[in-house]
Parts: C-alpha cells; structure tokens; sequence
C-alpha cells in the first residue's frame, strides 16, 4: 500500500515537472517568434538589443501604476526571455520602504519619495523615474447639475463650508463627500494641486479604497462628488471642469489643467543592467506612445512642463 | 513484505516510529516558534509609539480625533474601536436568533431532509469570499437601505447586516454540533412528563446546550471582530464615532487595510496601525479565553 503511494506521488510530481517544461518550452517559442516578426522596431531599443540579457527584477507598490508596468514588463519579457520580472503591488508607501530597504529593485509610487518618506537621507539615496502622468478630475453625480467648479468652491465643499449643491449653483441637494483614505496617492495629488490645502475628513463623508468603488459610489449616491484619475472617467459620473478648464490629455500635457501627478518608479542608486534597460525600454517611443497611452495614462515624455518636488511647475 | 524476519520487522517499525516522531517533534516546534514570533512582531511594532513617546497610550485609546497626516497629528483610535465593537454586537444579535433557529430546525424539527437541505446551503455561506460579500452589499444593501431609510446607506447598518450573513455558519454549525450531541433521554423523559415539543426546546434542550451555543456565538463574533475587506467596502470608514447606525464609520480593521500599504514601514502613522492590530490580537485573545471558559462550564 505504502508502496503504491510513493509510486503514485512520483508519478504527480513527474507530472508537474513536465508540465512546468512544458511551460517554459511555450514561452520560449512566443519569444522567438516575436523576435521575428518585430525586428525593425526592435532592433531601434536598447533593451532589445541585448538578448543576452538576465536576472529577475521585482518591483512592488502602487496600485494605481501596477497594471501599467504589468502589461510593460510582460512585453519586456517576450523580447528578453531571460530576464524574469514580477511585479506586486501594495500601494505606493510599501513599495518606497521596500525599495529603500533592498528587498526589492523597483519601488512604484504616485508620490515623491521626499513625500513619503521621514528619513531625508533615505529619500536621497532613491533614484526617481518618472514613467507616466496621471490627471486626476473632480466628477459628481450627474444630478447634481453642476458643470464646472472654481478652486475656492472645491475648497469650501471639501472643507463642509457648503453642503448643498444650490449653492454652486446646481440642485438643491446635500452634497455627499465620496473620499480616498487620508493616506492615499490620489487624494494627496487631488488636495496639492487642486484644493491646495489638505483636509480633514468630514463626520459623515465616505472613504474608499479603489478607484472602481469610488466611481460605483458616485454613480448611485445623489449629490455625490469625489475625485478619479482620467482613466476612470465615464458616462455613469459627470466629469467637473476646474476653474474653467476641462481637465482633458491635451489640457494636461500643455499645462493648463493642474491637476496631475508622476508615476515614479524608484531605484536604490543607480539601476544595473537590466533594471537600466526595462526602466529604459518604459521610455522608449514604443512604450510612451503605445502602452501607456493605451492604458489611460499621460506619456511622461509628452509632456510640456516639468514640476519638482516642491510643485514649482516649469516649462520644459 | 511477509517473509521478512520478525526483528527485521520490529526494528523498521521502530524506525518508522522515530522518524514519525522527529517529524511531529519538528512541526510543532515549528509552529510555536511561528506563534511567538508573530505575537512578538506585531507587539513590538504595535508599543513602538508607545516606547518613543509618540503617541500617549491614553490618547491611543480614548483621543477621538483621527488625524495622522495633519501638522500636528493626532492618533486618537476611539473612534475605529467604538466601530468595530458596534458593528461587531449587532451583528451577533442579527445572526445569533437566525442561526440557532436553523440549527433547531435541522436537529430537532426536521432532522431528516431539514439537515440535507439546509446543512449544505450554510456551509456554502462560509465559502464565499469576503471581497463578494462586500460587492454584494455594496451593490444589494447600500442602495436598499438608501432608498429605504435616512442616510446615504452606507455605514454601520450596512457593515453589521453584511458581517452577520458572514457569521451565520459559524454560530449554526456550532449549535447544531451542541444540540445533535445532547443525550437522547434527555428530551424523551421531557416528552414523557407530557411536555410539548416546544416547551422541550424552550425549558430543556436551550438552557442545558446553551453555553455551548454561546461558544458559537463568541466563536462568530471573533470572525466578525477580524473581519476586514467586506465591512471596509460598506461602512464608511469616516473616522468618527457614530451617532446613528446609518451613519459613515470606521472599523479597526478598515483602518488597517486603508492605510498600511500607502504608509512607510516606521512612521508614526505606520506604527499607530500596528498599535490597532495589537488590539485587535488583544481582542483575540479575550474572545479564545472566553470561549475557553464557556467549554468548562458546558463539561459541568
């Protein structure tokens, strides 16, 4: 009986290893082939010159930019089969320990690491990239009857100095608060650059954590109003101008529409070999253009002014 | 196998034995080590403010303003605390009637297609993933309760109908394992003084099961206590302490898992949350010990 068991567990286990080569032998193949078909393109990147290239590369931290460098790093890894990267996510804070502490390569954040981080001397040792923009729109429910909000408005709703919508100039109607936690990437970037003070949170308002939950909430919450990266934009919410100008891809990138922030992707020092070449390839033309564009990003390389850590916009 | 000499035999036996016995020895070590460990992790992070003079232990606890990325940050848990032992006790007192009803109904009413009905259906409730329960509430119980009563729907109500539908199995599966172990001549020597079914169940049945039942309804509110993502979706999570059930607030746990990922392992605000998990650990362990002390009496 005992016998047969063993038997039986060796039999599984040769089982799972040849599915696993099987595996591999697959990806293998998908490599070649891409290789094949996209050889002009390819060859014009660096990464992509060096099918020499390995190592694993883990990157972990923000939820919001993980489906970006997901879909980026899958892409990386057709072309360069020897090169493993995973990418986990955790929300921008774990991903600025982790990356300062060594345990992992790449630390995704939606917010300056000087931000973030209490200890200046570890923020210094961060290497920023800043791979994408994410603008982030005022939306109400389209009850509301409100189209455009001036900054001071904004102000006085998130700080409960006005509570009903008639005063802004729409229905007479409470006007319900739908936050992001006072910890969260998106509400710090919506309360710097768009209220320009941070706020308390109200008796009565609601957080919630995804942005999936936050444009449900406000689709069926009368009165309600929140904040959403462009992305998330649809008809269920009505999307609010500010101060006048529609917050829209061309607005942002021209620097009319304020509100916006970097996706950065930290490294500790200087990056080797291959996390320089994958950090590299997310700026390629290929990437910028296609990828992030595709994903409901801003391409970072697209845009007309620059800001630093302070907010001080720039012209580039 | 057969033919094999009798010491040949005894001497794999005794080796089978110790290999067995290193094996279990090592487990077990294993998981105390494990156990400590994590007990020690998350005390050690959770006094940490404590420890530097960061936060007061007093104003921890009882400070009622929530406020950790102001000027001046204040870490006032009250609030989540108050919440979670609100949400927590209405959610005992919505599902324990329910659930000890059905266990009547599967072990004394109806123990024969009762059970296979039944029995199946709650243990499928204890299959579904938190993360669904919550969809579902904020899908199916935010906009009834909006549409119904004052408020936007979202809050503790919400929170305490979503957790109780959670705990159902835990509490019915326990009283229905109590009741089906009560001594048969129990209830025929109640029957045979020419009591009705109901004064059986009423006089006889629920007093002598009943601390077993309340191990089911403390085992359930511990499930209710550490509960995280499908409260977190319908509750709120306004850091305030409520004054009406329909009313945003916030939970322990909500807390939690709102702001861990989005703060540095070692700030203050970091710290303050691993501060609430020691809580919520300290919780815990009074739930077990009381669950501990009710077994001793039912053995009685």
């Amino acid at each position: 009986m005992q016998f047969r068991k063993t038997w039986l567990m060796a039999l599984a286990l040769t089982g799972v290893v040849a599915l696993s080569a099987c595996g591999g032998n697959n990806g293998g193949n998908k490599a070649a082939s891409n290789n094949g078909g996209n050889t002009p393109a390819a060859t014009n990147t660096e990464a992509s010159s060096g099918a020499n290239l390995s190592g694993s590369i883990l990157a972990s931290g923000s939820t919001a930019l993980q489906p970006l460098v997901e879909q980026v790093a899958e892409k990386f890894m057709e072309t360069n089969s020897g090169v493993d990267i995973q990418v986990q996510g955790g929300g921008s804070g774990t991903g600025l320990t982790q990356v300062s502490e060594k345990q992992v390569d790449i630390g995704n954040s939606d917010v300056f690491a000087e931000e973030k981080l209490k200890d200046a001397a570890k923020a210094a040792e961060l290497k920023d990239h800043q791979v994408a923009v994410v603008a982030i729109a005022a939306v109400s429910n389209p009850a509301a009857g409100v189209d455009s909000l001036t900054k001071q408005q904004l102000v006085d709703i998130f700080t409960g100095k006005i509570t009903n919508w008639k005063d802004v100039g729409g229905a007479d109607q409470a006007i319900q608060i739908i936050n992001r936690p006072a910890s969260s990437g998106t509400r710090a970037t919506f309360e710097s650059f768009a209220l320009g003070t941070k706020t308390e949170d109200l008796k009565g308002s609601i957080q919630e954590d995804s942005s999936g939950t936050v444009k449900k909430m406000i689709g069926e919450t009368p009165g309600a109003i929140g904040y959403l990266a462009l992305s998330y934009l649809d008809d269920t919410v009505k999307t609010l101008n500010y101060d006048g100008v529609e917050p829209s891809v061309d607005n942002v990138v021209a620097g009319k529409y304020p509100v916006w922030a970097y996706e950065h992707m930290y490294t500790n020092g200087e990056p080797n070999g291959t996390v320089k070449a994958f950090l590299d390839y997310f700026m390629t033309d290929e990437v910028q253009t296609g990828d992030v564009v595709e994903l409901g990003y801003i391409p970072a390389s697209k845009m007309q002014v620059s800001r630093d850590v302070a907010g001080t916009v720039t012209p580039k | 196998m057969r033919g094999q000499p009798t010491n040949k035999r005894l001497e794999k036996h005794h080796i089978e034995n110790l290999i067995g016995r290193i094996y279990m020895s090592f487990c077990v070590l294993l998981l105390i080590v494990i156990i400590i460990s994590m007990v020690y992790f998350v005390a050690s992070k959770g006094i940490a403010n404590f420890v530097s003079g960061e936060v007061k232990i007093s104003e921890f606890l009882l400070g009622t303003r929530w406020s950790p990325e102001a000027e001046t940050p204040s870490y006032g848990a009250l609030p989540f605390i108050s919440g979670s032992f609100l949400v927590t006790l209405l959610a005992a007192l919505i599902a324990s009637p329910l659930s000890i009803c059905a266990a009547l109904f599967m072990t004394e009413i109806v123990p024969g297609w009762g059970k296979k009905l039944l029995q199946p259906v709650i243990e499928l409730l204890s299959g579904i993933p938190s993360v669904v329960y919550g969809f579902v509430g904020l899908s199916v119980i935010v906009p009834f309760l909006r549409d119904t009563l004052p408020g936007q729907g979202i809050g503790v109500a919400a929170g305490a109908l979503v957790l109780s539908v959670m705990i159902l199995p835990t509490i019915t599966s326990v009283a229905a394992d109590a009741l089906a172990s009560l001594p048969q001549n129990l209830k025929e020597s109640s029957f045979a003084l020419g009591a009705t079914r109901w004064q059986t169940i009423s006089r006889v049945i629920l007093p002598t099961t009943f601390p077993a039942i309340m191990t089911g309804v403390v085992l359930g509110m511990a499930r209710a206590f550490g509960e995280a993502l499908a409260v977190q979706m319908v509750i709120g999570n306004a850091p305030f302490v409520p004054h009406s059930l329909f009313e945003s607030a916030s939970t322990l746990t909500s807390v939690i898992t709102l702001g861990m990922g989005n703060t540095t392992m070692g700030s203050p605000q970091n710290n303050a949350l691993w501060s609430m998990a020691l809580v919520l650990m300290l919780m815990t362990f009074i739930f077990v010990l009381l669950v501990r002390m009710l077994e001793r009496r039912n053995k009685i």
